[in-house]
């Protein structure tokens, strides 16, 4: 691992104030960045220990809704009795996620800034990786992609987005809180990830001196019901290879009248259908309907060869993630 | 020999942790600490994983370093009561944090009933896994994750054991809970 000085920061300002100097990292539970800093994938000249700032509160708000403190952990949120009550669907994604030690450490900040475990941006040893080393070409294009993207992805970069969490928040519409050197500002979580494009090498939208002090979720939706449904290739301690959060409420005649449809392990970021979701509106829950919902989502999806299944498969998911949440 | 191989590599990931000899005392930082009830004060280098600390600096082998990438769960010890993997942790963030290590479940010869338990159900075969499966049982009763042998296999899913000695850990850790009351 590479030399860095470490902090301890005071205050959200504090850290704010050291991350404004290049090459310094937020340090949260640490337990992707310190992987990445081991291999030499990170190698950052500072780090700003945040967890020890007042950020690990959840909090009711006003209006409805939570206000979940950046360093809250994983663990912590999923068993929060709130979150478990007015939003299982997120309590589901997360113990869906890593291992009782890795959500024990792991903070809800670090959750949405965690990097790819695309295998030729994780190991050096392979020289071509847009995201690791701009410039230099994706390993994954026309090597072993089983793992990788097959929607919003760009010639440069086919990795995916690794979260759990975050596929939840897409589908509850959470907004992110960040405090940067001009004071607070709020993202809409579909504005926070963003697409490769030409400049993978930025998984999101904030800047580098901005730091995540919350998650807001707005008030849950009354009388719906959601699932996390996550296909991977182990029962559990796996990351997903086609994730689908679907939260569904009817409306007094029986036909949908609020659908949400996120998907996970299919793009550099948790992937919002917004195709399926219109689908679903105003339809009686149907398995016909389902079907063309999940194909309206995959329709500009795109294989690389090892990939291929996912689509199929999250086909399938969709179906069946709308099944159970509309079962009697 | 592949085996020998592998073992052989080890102290290559080792050498990865900065020796005494190779850095500034003046990049050092004091860190206190509670480890296994006692009071230690230490200086360490930032890049110090809470695991290097306790197996290079303070003669705590017991916890185990396997993968060091947080994928195995050799190196869990408790933080404040909490299971977690050291090898992903710094040293420096745990400053103030109360650490129990495999060595500090013991009460004099009396072993922890988790650590009888494993005993008395084989719950190992190498051994190399089991004091981050004990320390990770211990966090488990903590957290009341035992309802079924689906739950504990469950919320036992980020200890690895490479010899397979599930069925029997399973065994051990509901055992222990009996013994226990449910309650660590």
């Amino acid at each position: 691992m590479k030399p860095f000085a470490y902090h301890r920061a005071g205050s959200a300002d504090d850290a704010v104030t050291i991350a404004a100097t290049p090459n310094t990292k937020f340090l949260g539970g640490g337990t992707n960045l310190i992987d990445l800093m081991k291999s030499g994938v990170e190698q950052p000249e500072r780090l700003v220990d945040v967890t020890r700032l007042p950020l690990a509160q959840i909090e009711e708000l006003p209006h409805g809704g939570l206000r979940v403190g950046a360093m809250v952990r994983n663990s912590t949120l999923a068993e929060d009795p709130r979150v478990e009550r007015h939003y299982p669907l997120l309590a589901e994604a997360l113990l869906a996620g890593a291992s009782p030690q890795l959500r024990n450490a792991a903070t809800v900040g670090g959750n949405l800034m965690q990097r790819t475990r695309c295998y030729y941006f994780t190991d050096p040893i392979f020289p071509h990786c847009n995201k690791r080393v701009p410039g230099s070409g994706c390993g994954a294009l026309h090597g072993f992609n089983r793992i990788h993207a097959i929607l919003g992805q760009s010639e440069g970069c086919i990795a995916v987005h690794p979260s759990d969490m975050c596929v939840a928040l897409a589908a509850l519409e959470a907004i992110v809180r960040v405090r940067g050197p001009k004071g607070e500002r709020e993202i809409l979580f579909a504005e926070f990830h963003r697409l490769p494009g030409e400049t993978p090498q930025r998984d999101t939208t904030l800047a580098a001196d901005e730091l995540i002090t919350a998650i807001d979720l707005p008030p849950p939706v009354p009388s719906a019901r959601a699932r996390y449904l996550k296909a991977r290739d182990r029962a559990s301690f796996s990351f997903a290879l086609v994730s689908v959060a679907a939260l569904v409420a009817l409306g007094p005649d029986g036909a949908i009248a609020q659908a949400r449809v996120a998907l996970g392990g299919v793009a550099h970021k948790p992937w919002r259908a917004k195709e399926a979701e219109e689908k679903l509106l105003r339809q009686k829950p149907a398995e016909q309907t389902f079907r063309a919902a999940a194909n309206a989502a995959l329709v500009n999806a795109k294989g690389y060869g090892d990939n291929d299944f996912k689509i199929e498969l999250a086909r399938r998911s969709i179906v069946r993630a709308l099944q159970q949440v509309t079962a009697a | 020999m592949l085996m020998g191989q592998q073992i052989l590599s080890l102290p290559a990931t080792a050498a990865d942790a900065p020796s005494s000899a190779s850095i500034n005392e003046a990049e050092l930082i004091e860190l206190r600490l509670r480890i296994n009830g006692a009071e230690r004060k230490v200086r360490v280098d930032p890049r110090v994983t809470l695991l290097d600390l306790l197996r290079e600096q303070l003669a705590l082998p017991g916890t185990k370093k396997g993968c060091d990438h947080g994928q195995c769960g050799a190196c869990t010890v408790l933080v404040n009561g909490r299971r977690i993997n050291s090898c992903l942790s710094l040293a420096l963030t745990h400053e103030g944090d109360d650490i129990t290590t495999i060595e500090g479940l013991a009460e004099g010869e009396n072993l922890h009933p988790v650590q009888a338990a494993f005993i008395e159900h084989d719950g190992f075969q190498c051994g190399y896994c089991t004091p981050g499966q004990i320390c990770s049982a211990v966090g488990l009763l903590n957290e009341k994750h035992t309802g079924t042998d689906e739950e504990i296999r469950e919320w036992m899913s980020g200890n690895l054991c490479r010899c397979g000695a599930y069925s029997n850990i399973l065994g051990a850790i509901k055992a222990a809970k009996a013994k226990m009351g449910g309650a660590a």
